[in-house]
């Protein structure tokens, strides 16, 4: 497995940490593991982020919201957008996961459980609300491209897992 | 600037733009909200797929060409894509084995361009290879769910494979750009890429309890830009906002 992230400047990370992703805002884009780098070269935060899915909407969005939280810093910075190597679920921090299921979205499965849940071949994913692994596949496609759409039989609360990406 | 690397880009990347837009036109009118989701999930994979391909192309065209201005204004015989992914939606058996069909071909198509010598080029494969390889298990999942379904379904669904098979064998023809770039290990060979498609998509459609279809005549022209009575209309449509409002962004 890739790190998620060269060593970032705390000065720096701190400020990257403020910026969430704006489909999942209790997610901070360090968390979800999107930025690759982060330096200073020649007065300018040069920042390099790289997409969750290729049609991902949000990317834009995060650009933006990275030149504008180092602007309040008073830095001027560029956003470079990186395809290779490619982001994995695998990136996404312990603490990311954890807000994710606090938030409501099952978080992504390993490789295998994955594929046997979104065939709907067995009952892994755990509903965020109460627990239950009685949960059944909805829809193999949610509410954005890296979520799957499920409903807990036992406490009936539809909820969004998200897909494991490898 | 390498015409031949941009003529291979337009191969691969109209592929993706045109079924995408096809995809979108079901935004609304799929037969279920899930799979009304799921198509327009697909379209949008596509669509990002298609940015990175055409942001590639404009660099290398440089002056004023864009990603925009590769999407939206070039003519229909500019437009390099198989005929395959230009046919119309009818109803969704059609629309399922259009997307089986060509998600096959992708798939093989992604993972031999992975080992392209063009950095970029291998970059946008594997990014786009995990993606494709969750399309094709939505599409194969449908041909199995309506091939092995009721007499409707299975028969709807062995209807829209048999139309649409003539369009299969295209998809391993090769054009002088191909050629070139497989020269310069840039390129994929599309011509050993046959038998095993034929294998996945037999297998998948056995699976399904449905006919191979056993035709002998093929259609083509659509990688030389020769295209199908279809394809003006979905770029009338595609081109509208481009042409009514010059230089609006994606
Ligand atoms: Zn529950």
């Amino acid at each position: 497995m890739t790190e998620a992230t060269e060593h970032i400047d705390q000065k720096l990370f701190e400020i990257l940490e403020t910026v969430s992703d704006p489909e999942i805002p209790v997610l901070s884009i360090m968390e979800m593991g999107v930025v690759r780098s982060a330096k200073i070269i020649n007065g300018i935060v040069e920042v390099q982020i790289t997409p969750t899915y290729s049609g991902c909407p949000a990317m834009d969005v995060i650009g933006d919201d990275i030149k504008l939280a180092f602007k309040q810093k008073g830095y001027e910075a560029k956003i470079e957008l990186i395809l290779s190597p490619a982001w994995t679920t695998d990136w996404i921090t312990p603490k990311g996961r954890a807000a994710l299921e606090k938030y409501g979205i099952a978080s992504p499965l390993s490789e295998s459980a994955d594929k046997e849940a979104l065939l709907g071949n067995k009952k892994v994913v755990k509903c965020p609300q109460c627990g239950s692994f009685n949960t059944k596949l909805v829809s193999q496609f949610g509410s954005t491209a890296c979520k799957a759409f499920f409903q807990c039989e036992d406490c009936l609360e539809p909820f969004d897992y998200f897909k494991c990406l490898k | 600037m390498n015409n031949n690397l941009i003529q291979y880009i337009y191969g691969i990347a109209d592929n993706s733009l045109i079924l995408g837009q096809r995809l979108g036109e079901l935004c609304g009118h799929g037969p279920s909200l899930e799979t009304d989701i799921a198509m327009t999930n697909i379209s949008l994979d596509l669509f990002g797929q298609v940015r990175s391909y055409f942001q590639y192309a404009a660099k290398l065209i440089g002056g004023d060409a864009t990603e925009d201005t590769i999407a939206f204004l070039r003519k229909e015989r500019e437009y390099k894509n198989v005929l395959l992914v230009e046919q119309p939606n009818q109803d969704f058996a059609y629309s399922i084995a259009r997307q089986f069909l060509f998600d096959v071909y992708h798939l093989l198509v992604l993972e031999e361009l992975q080992n392209s010598k063009d950095e970029t080029l291998s970059a946008i494969a594997k990014k786009s290879i995990k993606e494709v390889s969750y399309h094709t298990r939505f599409s194969s999942d449908w041909i199995r769910r309506l091939g092995d379904g009721t007499e409707e379904s299975h028969n709807r669904i062995q209807t829209a494979i048999n139309d649409l098979w003539i369009f299969t064998d295209e998809l391993f023809h090769q054009t002088d750009a191909d050629k070139a770039m497989v020269t310069e290990g840039i390129g994929v060979d599309v011509t050993l890429l046959k038998s095993n498609y034929f294998k996945k998509v037999n297998e998948i459609l056995e699976e399904a309890t449905l006919q191979i279809p056993t035709i002998e005549y093929f259609q083509k022209g659509g990688k030389q830009g020769i295209h199908s009575e279809h394809m003006g209309y979905l770029l009338a449509q595609m081109q509208y906002m481009q042409l009514a409002y010059p230089n609006m962004n994606w």
